[in-house]
């Protein structure tokens, strides 16, 4: 099992509902998030094009964070989802600086946080929140190993990017272009 | 440095991509309590109560959930609803801020001081009605109940209506009308006979070519018809978008349009004359259906591309290739008639362009054009006949406005400054839920017509502008801790939809129900209010309904039949519009029997001034209007406006990304607080472009004090629509002020 998410730029229209949607369901505090979005303009007037990305952790399969971690709280769980364990993270920000996204965030309670892809809520068979709520349905997530699941489909059937493949930490986070 | 903050905003980056330079969090916190592990399965069962949203008057229906200690956790959107299929936008999903924002109003309120000046007392429910009532009587007695209007938008505004009607006043108004959509309901009425309702009866999901003038979807998070366009672009539907600025929506088109602003009358017209002249209009049905096509035709016989080309600056190919996708997709294409359509002062007449257009692509009661919505109605209950008013806001305009069907809250506003001519001026207001200050233009205006009231009252849940010019202000308890009218809208199916509390009402806030009721009595008016509580009248509705409150409790939504099987026309009968000629009129006759062009024209508008920019205005996908700007969790997505500037402009004025400026406009008034600058080549060189809604200058509400600046400081030109009182609004201009910020 090898989970994944693709992302529709020609759909999202960057409203961030992602984002609070992400914060309600997982207690995210206010000023935190552990998902946010990119507008990126190029062109001159009229010769325009903008392209919108609802951005997250990458869930790498080789990825540094995992690596750097001095007592194994960030870890990788079941499908290859990058994870910490709270009460195991003593919060040395080593995972922080060695992101090439930035998607870790050290948490009021001290521990560093992220994107868990929801998994308390894929043990209980729903999606992801942010793909639940995204109202233009820009998002796909599923199995990568299963070439029948939604992520697999559009995979194939798009053209797609990932963020900053140069790093080399493999990112099981696809936007679709 | 980008720091990890800013990137809960959406964070807008030039060319050249994403470029982060480590973490900005250097210093963490050394010691770790034990924390609640984040990963594991939450086993909370959260119980869920139904609702539907608030934020905005799409009206989505919800599930309220509460965790066990009662407390509201989240909002998810009821799989069920059309308004939003399971998703709410971020509005709704961050409303579970409105009633954590431990900065509104909490108590009744009266004035102590001169009006404005914002001193207060704490009060008692009690007191105040007391008060209210006591104005409202004497009102009566003096001037009659008609001098009392109520401004409303918002369900709890329904009960405030009721009980000024009950008390002799039908002076009920909302901004959404003369302020916002009239201008499209005027229009399509004079030429299909019939609205074009909320939501908006456009078939987007099916469509295969949307056309946008002006309007940005995407940006205004009108969630169903933001979800269709989705769909749309997902099944390859062709989108073409008119807009000066480079919105989103015009970002995901096949063609975008970028016009000059206040031309797009000449480019709709080039648009009708290509379709009639290169005959791709829809032949049948226009015989069939239409009323006036060879006039249409003979005055639309010189508008072509190439002199639309000399206004909009639109390429002549460029009209014609575009018209041809419009008619290639016909009768599955929908020319969109936007929703805040209070430009230019010519705005009905604009409006008929597009319906037109529509006609003639026969997209009218057709599949992925526009459908017959249908709704069902709530029995109403049994109380005396309300008594007939003897004048309403009409008189104060004799022989105007007659085809506006709704109250003109503007001119309301206009009728409370006495003058010698007008016998009688408004003497009392009753504010619900809509800031005037914020929404209706010149704000000076407003300000005089206030101060010429007995009685001025604000029921709201957050200390607005509006507030603080009350005498009493009544606050109400949100949409999360409260019941209110069954909701019922028009839809391809009629639902309706429950809304209870999820929880007791924090503070000492009331619902609007409660309030009308309890003011009614003090009005000697408790025969208006038959039932004892509110569940007991919904009880009774829902029963008629073919359901029960207790039922609706569990199901949150319900689904209706049709009563016909008429959600688009039926090519093969006979259908009468409700027009004067029975058909749909290319040729407005209604229009015409009002004194105005019976066919759209273009007239010239007045261009910005040198070294004066256009002001367009526009909304955010997190907000709604001005009365989000406080809401913690929205906030937190976007917590000021910022000012678009074509690189041309800032560099002509020296101007930065994220430099704070005023705007003055062409009558001398400057923005009572700074904006920051975006420099950005999504707007043209001769606009400037800010979200509505910022600016706010309530110190009781700290998250939106002084954070971003107000359209609604700059647009004291307004240009009224002759036909239907429209507030048009996008004639201001304005310069950089980048001396003496602060104060
Ligand atoms: S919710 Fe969807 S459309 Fe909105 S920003 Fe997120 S991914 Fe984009
Ligand atoms: S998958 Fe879950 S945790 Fe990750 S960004 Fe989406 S909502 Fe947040
Ligand atoms: S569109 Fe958004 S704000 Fe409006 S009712 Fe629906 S969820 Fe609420």
């Amino acid at each position: 099992m090898r989970y994944a998410m693709a992302i529709d730029t020609k759909k999202c229209v960057g409203c961030s509902d992602c984002v609070v949607a992400c914060q309600t369901e997982n207690n995210v505090p206010i000023g935190y998030c552990r998902d946010w979005v990119v507008e990126v303009t190029d062109g001159t007037y009229p010769q325009l094009e903008l392209e919108i990305r609802s951005e997250r952790c990458n869930h790498c399969s080789n990825a540094p964070c995992v690596r750097c971690c001095p007592t194994g709280a960030s870890h990788y769980a079941e499908g290859g989802i990058v994870l910490v364990t709270a009460n195991k993270c003593i919060g040395c920000g080593a995972c922080i600086a060695s992101c090439p996204y930035d998607a870790r965030f050290p948490h009021p309670d001290g521990h560093v946080d992220k994107c868990t892809y929801c998994n308390h809520r894929l043990l209980e068979g729903l999606k992801p929140a942010c793909v639940s709520v995204c109202p233009t349905k820009c998002m796909y997530f599923g199995d990568l190993d299963d070439p029948n699941s939604e992520v697999s489909r559009i995979i194939k059937k798009r053209k797609w990017k990932t963020l900053i493949p140069e790093a080399g930490t493999s990112p099981e986070l696809y936007f679709l272009i | 440095m980008a720091t990890r903050r800013d990137f809960i905003k959406v964070s807008a980056i030039g060319v050249g991509g994403l470029a982060l330079a480590g973490s900005s969090y250097g210093l963490l916190k050394k010691v770790i309590p034990a924390v609640k592990g984040n990963e594991k399965a939450q086993k909370v069962i959260p119980t869920r109560t139904p609702t539907y949203c608030e934020i905005c008057f799409w009206k989505c229906a919800a599930w309220v959930h509460t965790n066990d200690e009662g407390k509201i956790t989240k909002i998810i959107g009821h799989d069920s609803d059309p308004h939003c299929n399971g998703r709410l936008c971020p509005r709704g999903t961050g409303g579970v801020g409105m009633y954590y924002d431990d900065e509104r109003l909490k108590t009744p309120l009266i004035r102590t001081e001169e009006r404005g000046l914002q001193v207060f007392r704490e009060a008692t429910w009690d007191e105040a009605f007391e008060y209210i009532a006591g104005k409202m009587k004497k009102i009566a007695v003096e001037h009659g109940p008609e001098c009392v209007a109520l401004f409303t938008h918002g369900s709890g505004g329904a009960y405030f209506g009721h009980m000024l009607k009950a008390y002799g006043s039908d002076n009920i108004g909302a901004p959404s009308f003369a302020q916002c959509r009239g201008p499209r309901e005027v229009a399509f009425q004079s030429t299909f006979g019939d609205l074009v309702m909320s939501p908006e009866r456009t078939d987007i999901r099916d469509t295969r070519c949307l056309v946008l003038i002006g309007s940005h979807i995407g940006e205004n998070m009108h969630n169903g018809q933001v979800q269709e366009m989705s769909d749309a672009i997902d099944k390859g539907a062709t989108i073409i978008t008119v807009d000066p600025r480079f919105s989103t929506a015009a970002s995901k088109s096949k063609y975008w349009l970028p016009i000059k602003p206040a031309t797009d009358i000449a480019l709709l017209l080039a648009w009708i004359h290509e379709i009639i002249y290169n005959e791709w209009y829809d032949k049948k049905y226009v015989e069939k259906h239409t009323y006036g096509f060879d006039q249409l035709k003979e005055h639309v016989k010189d508008m072509t591309p190439q002199w639309a080309y000399g206004i909009t600056g639109i390429d002549p190919n460029v009209i014609y290739e575009t018209a041809r996708e419009m008619a290639n997709a016909s009768p599955a294409v929908i020319v969109h008639p936007g929703r805040h359509v209070t430009w230019y002062g010519d705005d009905t007449q604009r409006l008929r362009a597009i319906a037109i257009l529509n006609a003639l692509l026969g997209s009218w009661g057709r599949r992925g054009g526009f459908y017959f919505p249908e709704k069902v109605d709530v029995p109403k209950f049994n109380h005396p006949p309300y008594p007939k008013p003897k004048r309403n806001w009409r008189d104060a305009f004799p022989g105007m406005y007659n085809l506006a069907e709704e109250v003109i809250a503007s001119g309301i506003c206009d009728a409370t400054i006495p003058v010698p001519e007008r016998e009688c001026a408004f003497k009392g207001w009753i504010v619900y839920g809509t800031n005037l200050i914020f929404t209706l233009p010149d704000q000076q205006k407003t300000i005089k017509a206030i101060q010429n009231l007995d009685l001025m009252v604000a029921v709201d849940t957050m200390p607005m502008e509006i507030t603080g010019w009350a005498d009493v202000i009544l606050p109400e308890c949100t949409y999360l801790e409260r019941y209110d009218e069954i909701r019922v809208s028009p839809h391809r199916e009629p639902y309706i939809a429950l809304r209870m509390p999820a929880t007791e009402p924090l503070y000492n806030t009331k619902p609007a129900w409660w309030m009308a009721k309890e003011l009614g009595k003090k009005l000697g008016l408790a025969d208006f209010f038959p039932f004892e509580t509110i569940e007991e009248q919904l009880d009774w509705q829902l029963k008629q309904m073919g359901t029960s409150l207790d039922e609706m409790k569990k199901l949150g939504v319900k689904k209706y039949e049709r009563a016909a099987d008429d959600l688009y026309l039926d090519e093969n009968e006979p259908f009468e519009f409700n027009t004067n000629t029975g058909k749909i009129e290319l040729f407005s006759t209604a229009i015409l029997a009002e004194g105005f062009d019976p066919m759209p024209k273009y007239t010239h508008h007045e261009e910005p001034p040198e070294g004066f920019y256009r002001l367009n205005y526009g909304r955010a996908p997190m907000h709604t209007f001005s009365r989000t700007a406080n809401n913690p969790n929205l906030t937190d997505l976007m917590d000021e406006n910022t000012l678009w500037v074509n690189p041309k402009v800032a560099k002509l004025w020296d101007l930065k990304n994220d430099q704070y400026v005023k705007l003055k406009n062409q009558d001398g008034f400057v923005s009572h607080t700074s904006i920051k600058v975006r420099v950005t080549e999504r707007i043209r060189w001769d606009s400037v472009y800010m979200v509505h809604g910022f600016g706010h200058r309530q110190p009781q509400m700290k998250r939106s004090y002084f954070r971003g600046a107000s359209d609604a400081d700059l647009i004291t030109r307004v240009h009224v629509d002759p036909i239907m009182g429209g507030t048009g609004m996008r004639g201001n201009f304005v310069t950089f002020v980048t001396e003496n910020l602060e104060a």
